[in-house]
């Protein structure tokens, strides 16, 4: 079977997905300018315990290899360790998105201690100055802090997971070998305009001169450097990257938010993307396999004015979410789109008197701290 | 007989990763090594078959035997085994 076989019988949707991301909680310790899921507050409807290890107990009966566990900050969660040793316990790996905040001497022994744990540390610059602007004071030093903790507790390769934005891709290589000096391993992915990031975007997404850079270092990279294939609208810029060439939501990836609504993609916290509830009778299951949006996202999609671009075979149009919060149509080019036509159209939108752009259905950012972007 | 049915790698004896998971899909199955944390799409449920077998058989022609894969097609077998066997899907035992 070739690829492009695969891809069409992926598009088509699987049993269960193969990435499935789960917001445990909405409280942070943070509140990063480009947060996909706004957090900050705790929402006081979050799953407890049991109602977590329900859906934990479900995604073992799907075979869910693994799992992808963020939030808000996860290790907030007084269950943290509990539903991770759950879950190992049942066969679902767990990788952890953390910004390292409560990685101390002790939790980095016991993080060390256990199997089939993935940590990435979030860090945003190679330094406070650029990190800090986007992920608030201190969070630079909190993340090497608890990197030299793991490596400490011999936690072995942790992973350092970087947001390109136009002020860090010029750290790209600095990026690695930071990554590099801790026997860490590097991931990066792509900024969208989702969650908080609807109002940073502008500010730090990167220029399209940029993507060139990007593109061509990731080639340079390689197998070497994880990217979630979140960057395949830039393969209309040559041969494509390595990874699955597609849009996986609800097809193959899919969100459970702290609350248990499950959305197309950790990108689109936004009611036209959610499709259930795993509180629902049928659980997680039944969203999955049943549900309206999946079940239409799962049917071939048209490429409407893309359709005569010689790319779009190599681009695929590139990210929903992206085009849905820059306020463009999903039929329709990426915001950025290598050949410009992202530019065209946001250019042709911002001329219109009045645009109502989409905003995140939810907002968790804490009240007393007003968030100002330079 | 063509040279290909002298492949060395027929006449081992292999076995799935201790550590690998299947998961039947309609093209296929998914295999996911809890060890390396490689996720690797097996695109033919023949394939699928032989994976799961080869522990059963002395060696891997026999396995290919046993699971009725016609000998044209054992080129693409042992090829595709041989890509398992770099991503430690598969390993000797």
């Amino acid at each position: 079977m070739s690829a492009e076989t695969l891809t069409t019988q992926l598009k088509a949707g699987l049993d269960a997905p193969i990435c499935l991301t789960w917001e445990l909680t909405y409280a942070c310790n943070l509140q990063c300018i480009h947060c996909l899921s706004s957090s900050g507050q705790r929402d006081p409807r979050e799953l407890s315990t049991a109602e977590a290890k329900h859906v934990l107990d479900e995604l073992r009966d799907l075979q869910v290899f693994y799992i992808n566990i963020g939030g808000g900050e996860p290790m907030v969660r007084r269950d943290f360790f509990e539903l991770v040793e759950y879950s190992v316990g049942n066969g679902i790996g767990v990788k952890f998105s953390t910004n390292g905040a409560f990685i101390d001497t002790e939790k980095a022994r016991r993080l060390a201690s256990m199997d089939y744990l993935d940590i990435q540390i979030s860090l945003d610059g190679v330094d406070a100055a650029t990190n800090d602007a986007v992920r608030g004071a201190g969070s630079f030093d909190m993340a090497m802090r608890a990197m030299q903790h793991l490596a400490d507790a011999d936690f072995g390769p942790f992973k350092i997971s970087v947001v390109v934005t136009r002020q860090n891709v010029p750290q790209l290589d600095r990026f690695k070998a930071l990554a590099d000096s801790f026997g860490a391993q590097l991931r990066v992915t792509r900024l969208r305009p989702s969650g908080r990031g609807v109002d940073s975007w502008d500010h730090l997404h990167p220029t399209n001169g940029q993507q060139r850079e990007i593109y061509d270092w990731l080639m340079a990279n390689g197998e070497h450097v994880l990217t979630g294939d979140s960057f395949f609208h830039l393969n209309a810029l040559g041969d494509p990257l390595p990874g699955l060439n597609m849009c996986g939501a609800g097809r193959v990836v899919c969100l459970i938010d702290p609350v248990g609504d499950v959305y197309a993609c950790p990108f689109v916290i936004h009611d036209e993307f959610l499709a259930g509830n795993v509180r629902d009778p049928g659980g997680f299951s039944k969203v999955w396999k049943h549900s309206e949006l999946f079940t239409s996202l799962r049917e071939p999609q048209s490429a409407g004015a893309c359709a005569s671009c010689g790319s779009f075979d190599a681009c695929q149009g590139g990210c929903m979410a992206a085009k849905f919060f820059t306020g463009l149509p999903l039929d329709g080019p990426d915001p950025e789109c290598v050949g410009g036509d992202g530019e065209v159209a946001l250019a042709q939108l911002a001329a219109v008197p009045v645009v109502l752009k989409p905003r995140p259905s939810q907002d968790h950012t804490k009240p007393e701290r007003r968030l100002v972007v330079t | 007989m063509s040279t290909d049915l002298l492949n060395p790698l027929l006449d081992r004896a292999l076995t799935l990763h201790p550590q690998v998971a299947l998961r039947p899909e309609p093209f296929g199955a998914l295999a996911y090594h809890y060890g390396n944390r490689r996720l690797v799409f097996l695109q033919h449920t023949d394939m699928v078959a032989v994976a799961g077998a080869l522990s059963q058989h002395a060696t891997l022609a026999d396995t290919l035997e046993a699971c009725g894969i016609d000998r044209r097609r054992w080129p693409s077998f042992t090829k595709a085994v041989e890509s398992l066997m770099k991503s430690e899907i598969i390993v000797e035992r």
